[in-house]
């Protein structure tokens, strides 16, 4: 298209583009209030920390032990969830009809409740006298409430919706066509899925993932119902920090130092998958 | 399959034959079609006539409720006898508008991609991308990211990743309606060359009569979903029988009825008069008084005349460029190709009045079944 000289171009805009319109300027007002109201607990959290024994009470016996739990807990979590989400999420967006709307709905729905409810809903699953936990006691002699595999139970339901719905929405985007196209070369639905499909939505797969470990890692309501609260045996960081925190065995201050390893981790968990970027979509 | 069995496995050489039933809702497809290997097909028609129906059907990417194809003596679609080969083992490939090159793979990679999945070694399957793309004019391109490339690139880069598939079957899907008139013409140099080359049965859904025209060797003009006419483009570009195919060729049809009151003339449907003295009569009889027929006309055949001349009365609906420099709209669709100097001393505003005649050894008529 050209245009006739004095009329005005649209200016395509984007980050770092100084054209355009811009927003209206009353949105900075309440703008600047969320910022604030999102960054602010942190630089609280900052400020109050006590610096001088900060080191000491990270590294204590026990933090080093709730660290260590979480992560690992939260890291096979996220193994299960991709496990089994990634196959969900491939099922849910290339399905259509009433069972796909019940199933995106049913999965959605540890998003929405409290986790606590979460934890209630686990033990009256899996505990001793629960639906399946009867069973898997009385056949196999597994209990699974109050251990670490509860633990890791508990984060992969409060997390899995994030990584189903977060991949589901960039298959979605990719549509079906690229995954056509590879059929009729010969390739097999396998060979799609593996060469294509999950090539093409890497990102999606990438910040889906990282969403369901940080989520994981925070995990604290559906953990302390259903997994309880043992140190080194169920007690992640959100459980010691909470423990800390009304005193239990340590002070305020370590509840603090606690806290703010956890800042830490979770933001260095999103710089990586920020850098990390596959398989650049052009 | 290993390798050797990959170079040895024949490329074309099949004719592809399909006969197609599809209903969906109002809209029902009922085709027979035919291609011979290194031989191209082009299927136009209008939107919604049901050419990329047909193409899904082929390409076994469709649900038929009633068809049976075969590529050579491989049955790929046979609803009577419950077959249906999928997509992957059909050897149909797909071209269309949109490239479609994988993004987050490698020029080689896209090319190599069909042996890689037929199980060939990388290192083979490398060798022959390269070739591929050697023989697409892409030499020196393999390492280049898809994004990187220009629209005509890419679709040399669909078109060399198709052929490296080896296919019995080509499914052309207008692969040049994106690209600029000059890459448009080098790829279908290119494209007709390789069908050749391959001996590959190729189908070509096109919206344009150039592609008809310079790569067809048979044109299924399709319509509401039944094949109105066919033949070589040459036979239903210059005497086309449907008024879609009249358009598409750039001829001017008027339907009408013969009347022979001391002159033989056809009264077109909107009123106009045409003497049918030295118009020649295609294939199929001559027409009676009193049957209904249609002529054929360019546009260049007719001109606008004195008030007091022989010729019909109409009104001008459009004024756009043309051929010859003005092309008009006038009354019941009739196009009126204007040289510059009788443009600029007509009155063309909208709704002006023009009588009109057409040079009568220019029309063609041919007599119609009776309505």
């Amino acid at each position: 298209m050209t245009s006739a000289p004095g009329t005005v171009r649209a200016v395509r805009t984007g980050p770092g583009d100084v054209g355009g319109l811009g927003a209206p300027r009353l949105l900075w007002a309440p703008a600047a209030l969320a910022v604030g109201l999102l960054v602010l607990p942190v630089v609280a959290l900052v400020v109050r920390a006590d610096w001088s024994s900060l080191l000491s009470d990270i590294t204590s016996p026990a933090a080093l032990a709730a660290l260590r739990l979480s992560l690992l807990t939260s890291l096979v979590a996220t193994a299960i969830c991709v496990v089994l989400g990634v196959p969900l999420a491939v099922l849910l967006a290339r399905a259509s009809g009433w069972v796909s709307e019940v199933l995106r709905a049913l999965v959605t729905l540890p998003l929405v409740l409290p986790p606590t409810v979460g934890g209630i809903a686990l033990l009256y699953l899996l505990g001793r006298r629960g639906l399946l936990g009867q069973s898997l006691d009385a056949w196999f002699g597994i209990r699974l409430p109050f251990t670490t595999a509860a633990v890791v139970i508990a984060g992969a339901f409060v997390a899995m919706p994030f990584l189903v719905l977060g991949l589901e929405g960039a298959l979605r985007t990719a549509g079906t066509q690229y995954e056509v196209v590879a059929a009729t070369l010969g390739a097999s639905r396998w060979t799609v899925l593996w060469r294509i499909t999950l090539p093409l939505v890497a990102p999606g797969l990438v910040s889906g993932t990282v969403l369901c470990f940080a989520r994981a890692l925070g995990e604290f309501g559906a953990t302390a119902l259903f997994a309880g609260n043992t140190p080194g045996v169920t007690q992640t960081m959100p459980l010691a920090i909470y423990s800390a925190f009304n005193g239990a065995g340590v002070t305020q201050g370590a509840a603090v130092a606690l806290s703010l390893l956890l800042v830490a981790a979770a933001i260095v968990v999103l710089l990586v998958a920020r850098a990390w970027r596959p398989g650049r979509v052009g | 399959m290993s390798d050797a069995a990959w170079e040895r496995r024949m490329s074309g050489g099949e004719v592809l034959r399909g006969r197609v039933r599809v209903r969906r809702g109002d809209f029902a497809l009922d085709v027979a079609i035919e291609a011979r290997p290194g031989g191209i097909v082009a299927v136009v028609g209008p939107n919604g006539a049901g050419k990329s129906t047909l193409l899904g059907a082929l390409a076994g990417l469709l649900a038929v409720d009633d068809a049976r194809i075969t590529s050579g003596d491989r049955v790929l679609t046979d609803t009577a006898g419950g077959v249906h080969v999928g997509a992957e083992r059909r050897s149909a490939v797909l071209l269309g508008q949109d490239a479609l090159v994988f993004p987050h793979l490698s020029v080689r990679e896209n090319v190599a991609f069909a042996p890689r999945a037929a199980g060939v070694r990388r290192a083979q399957a490398r060798r022959s991308a390269d070739e591929w793309l050697a023989a697409v004019g892409l030499d020196g391109f393999a390492d280049r990211r898809p994004g990187q490339l220009s629209g005509g690139q890419r679709q040399r880069v669909a078109l060399a990743r198709a052929l490296a598939a080896r296919p019995s079957v080509l499914l052309l899907d207008e692969p040049f309606a994106q690209l600029d008139v000059r890459t448009a013409a080098e790829l279908r140099d290119l494209v007709r060359e390789q069908v050749r080359g391959t001996g590959a049965a190729a189908v070509l859904v096109t919206h344009d009569v150039v592609d008809a025209l310079t790569l067809a060797d048979h044109v299924l003009v399709l319509h509401d979903g039944v094949v109105v006419e066919e033949g070589t483009p040459l036979d239903v570009l210059t005497d086309p029988v449907h008024a879609f195919t009249a358009a598409l060729a750039g001829l001017n049809l008027m339907a009408g009825t013969v009347v022979d009151d001391g002159e033989r003339v056809l009264v077109g449907d909107d009123g106009p008069r045409l003497p049918l003295a030295g118009v020649v009569t295609a294939a199929g009889g001559e027409p009676v008084p009193g049957a209904r027929a249609q002529l054929t006309f360019p546009p260049a055949a007719v001109s606008v005349v004195g008030v007091a001349d022989r010729g019909w009365d109409s009104v001008v609906v459009d004024v756009e460029p043309g051929p010859a420099a003005v092309r008009v709209r006038t009354t019941g669709d009739v196009l009126v190709d204007l040289a510059p100097a009788d443009a600029a001393t007509l009155d063309l505003r909208l709704g002006a009045p023009l009588r009109l005649a057409v040079a009568s050894s220019a029309a063609r008529l041919r007599a119609l079944p009776d309505a």
